[in-house]
């Protein structure tokens, strides 16, 4: 239902039945943003450039939303909005780890 | 027509997001940076998406798709392992990244090479969970 479940079945095949559907909607969550950044004149981000990093937490976010079944619009959004339990408590603990790994990293380690 | 309404919600989801500043990686990791310069405003985004959303959940009850296709069955009330472990895992990637699926999709066109980076290594996580899963619950990934 949400982004994770939607990329997630188109790469490991399970949504292979809604392909196209599937690709549409990716295509709009890349070119809407793509032309409003243009627009505007770019669009603020601020990931870190750190190689390694990025591929740890890449892989992180892409096995842990699909051993969970979903991520922040699946579980946050549409799983709280009709008080599914499952989404409250993988909200909990995503926003958990999330502050956790914060306090370590940054301003433990100072790494991010 | 399915794929036309598909790029517009994806577009809808799309705007949302760079509007509402989830695309910004400093800001998502100041929403979670709670023990110290906490950055609240993101509670409002989720917020904000999820009281339109019950009042979606609500209006599906008794009502069949104009566009076909059954609306999400009612939500499994099983809290497995799946769901903790996972949950974890993914809120460490997001702490380190600040980004989370739908964002770092929406953000690739202007996000450099961090934010290619970050989806194929995103990608290649996901293509990896279906191994765990049958690891994890002894039986195939399912939806």
């Amino acid at each position: 239902m949400g982004a994770s479940g939607i990329v997630g079945g188109l790469v490991d095949g399970s949504g292979h039945h809604a392909w196209k559907e599937r690709g549409a909607l990716l295509l709009g969550l890349f070119f809407v943003p793509a032309i409003i950044a243009l627009a505007q004149g770019g669009a603020s981000t601020f990931a870190t450039s750190n190689l390694a990093i990025l591929i740890i937490a890449g892989l992180l976010v892409g096995l842990g939303t699909r051993i969970a079944n979903g991520c922040t619009s699946g579980h946050g959004v549409c799983g709280i909005s009709r008080l599914s339990l499952r989404g409250i408590v993988a909200t909990v603990f995503y926003i958990g780890a999330g502050g956790l790994t914060v306090v370590l990293f940054k301003h433990i380690w100072g790494i991010i | 027509m399915r794929s036309l309404v598909a790029f517009l919600v994806g577009g809808l989801f799309g705007a949302g997001l760079l509007i509402s500043g989830m695309t910004d990686t400093r800001k998502v990791q100041g929403w979670l940076d709670i023990f110290g310069d906490w950055d609240p405003t993101l509670a409002f985004v989720m917020g904000g998406a999820i009281i339109p959303m019950a009042i979606a959940w609500q209006m599906t009850k008794g009502r069949t798709a104009l566009l076909g296709g059954a609306f999400p069955a009612p939500s499994d009330p099983q809290v497995d392992r799946r769901i903790v472990i996972g949950s974890v895992l993914f809120g460490a990637g997001l702490g380190l990244s600040g980004l989370c699926p739908g964002p770092a999709i929406a953000s690739l066109s202007f996000g450099g090479l961090s934010g290619l980076v970050f989806a194929t290594a995103m990608i290649g996580g996901m293509a990896m969970a279906p191994t765990a899963n049958r690891y994890l619950d002894g039986s195939p990934q399912t939806a």
